[in-house]
């Protein structure tokens, strides 16, 4: 099977490959074209600032082919984020894979979010022998909204998205790469749907 | 429901363990890589590596660390210790460190607290800062709490955070190494008047301290070192505890 991270410079995708290999795959780490078109798997990571990720994403000429692909791709964090409409952060216009607007958490709770939180009501099969209320590690200051596509939910103040699921395009909020082995199990169904 | 984080901490000289008693007289607590894995299957929520070499090549010697430690461990980590500049940042980061943690090099220019931000996002900037009391103000203090500054810890908190640090790790010098509780009205102070995460650190010497800190203190994490490292406290074992005292937690 090949696995292709995509590398547009904005993502902790170290630790992405690592914990593919501990799941006993590899993962190739690129950024051209041909390479990420015929990968049985994408995953497209995102750690930062949203507007000079996506400047990033721009400046590869990626930003039109993560929407076209046709195979399974994991958006991870801040790539789940830019694979929606708009995000508050830095106006940044998105993907548009995922109609939701990405806010800002308000100052009712600490920004960021740092840790472990639950998710629940699980529909997809990324989640496939995970129990409702498991734990994830999140670390973010902007949530996506419940929308059609919400495969899970989380509370932080109110209950947001932290998994979406459409056609071939999947994305987390958490980043499975660091939750311990629920992560693990949840990105081991990625790369065997 | 965003449960409260248990942390225990690594002190690192020269690619070993290390914990100080007051930061002083340092004992070996083992390899790293090892101990960030047993950790992590202990049930520790996150890790955090300090380190205190102060040799030519630690810059290398730390990045390599932390690359070790990506390989190995499913639980975020942040390393500590000595990062002065953006490019020691992203290499940390590239290597597989989810945060840096910086500290007296953000009092001597605390732009630099900025520049991080603006380059690798709040989320990952976790400011540390040492205090202890003096004539009952807290003061900010270097050096692994040697050289005191005029900086308060309450003004400098704020300023860390306006600045975009996306979480704060306050230690006590009046604590640390005491074992007799944490700083717990400070740190209740500083989680009132800041709107950013705090994680307490020093003096860590029993289950209930950590019970205090989180319900007294209002800390969003708890760091520790020594009661980790020589078993006094297991954290399987203190986290069923938290969570008899209904304080959510990762079991």
């Amino acid at each position: 099977m090949k696995i292709v991270i995509i590398n547009y410079g904005a993502g902790n995708i170290q630790s992405i490959k690592f914990a593919i290999q501990r799941l006993g795959y590899d993962a190739i780490l690129s950024n051209d074209p041909k390479e990420i078109e015929s990968a049985d798997k994408v995953i497209f990571p995102g750690v930062g600032e949203a507007s000079s990720a996506m400047k990033k994403l721009k400046d590869s000429g990626l930003d039109a082919l993560v929407p076209k692909l046709k195979q399974p791709v994991l958006g991870i964090c801040l790539g789940m984020q830019l694979m929606c409409n708009h995000t508050e952060e830095g106006d940044t216009t998105g993907l548009g894979i995922f109609d939701v607007d990405v806010l800002r958490f308000d100052t009712t709770v600490k920004v960021p979010q740092i840790g472990w939180n639950q998710i629940t009501s699980l529909t997809s099969p990324l989640f496939k022998g995970i129990n409702e209320k498991e734990y994830i590690y999140l670390v973010h200051s902007y949530y996506a909204p419940l929308t059609k596509d919400t495969v899970a939910k989380t509370d932080y103040g109110i209950a947001y998205s932290t998994a979406f699921h459409k056609d071939n395009f999947y994305g987390t909020q958490f980043h499975p790469e660091k939750s311990s082995v629920v992560g693990e199990k949840i990105l081991k169904n990625f790369l065997e749907l | 429901m965003l449960t409260k984080r248990i942390i225990p901490c690594l002190d690192i000289k020269n690619g070993r363990t290390v914990k100080g008693v007051n930061f002083v007289d340092l004992r070996d607590a083992g390899d790293p890589v090892e101990l960030a894995d047993i950790y992590s299957k202990a049930g520790a929520d996150e890790l955090v590596f300090l380190d205190i070499s102060a040799t030519e090549e630690r810059r290398k010697t730390l990045a390599n660390l932390v690359l070790r430690v990506a390989e190995k461990v499913n639980i975020p980590f942040t390393v500590g210790g000595g990062i002065s500049s953006v490019e020691d940042v992203d290499i940390l980061l590239q290597n597989g460190a989810d945060k840096v943690s910086v500290n007296s090099s953000a009092v001597k220019n605390p732009q630099l607290i900025n520049d991080l931000a603006a380059k690798f996002g709040s989320q990952c900037i976790t400011v540390a800062i040492d205090a202890k009391q003096i004539e009952g103000e807290w003061i900010v203090h270097l050096v692994g709490g040697k050289v005191p500054t005029q900086l308060n810890l309450f003004d400098w908190a704020k300023e860390v955070e306006q600045r975009g640090a996306g979480e704060i790790l306050f230690t006590s010098m009046d604590n640390d190494g005491t074992k007799d509780g944490f700083a717990n009205r400070a740190l209740a102070r500083l989680s009132s008047e800041l709107n950013i995460p705090i994680i307490a650190s020093g003096g860590a010497g029993n289950s209930k301290h950590f019970v205090d800190t989180f319900v007294q203190g209002k800390a969003d994490a708890a760091l520790a070192a020594s009661v980790f490292h020589f078993k006094e406290i297991e954290i399987q074992d203190l986290k069923k505890e938290l969570q008899d005292k209904n304080i959510p937690v990762r079991l």
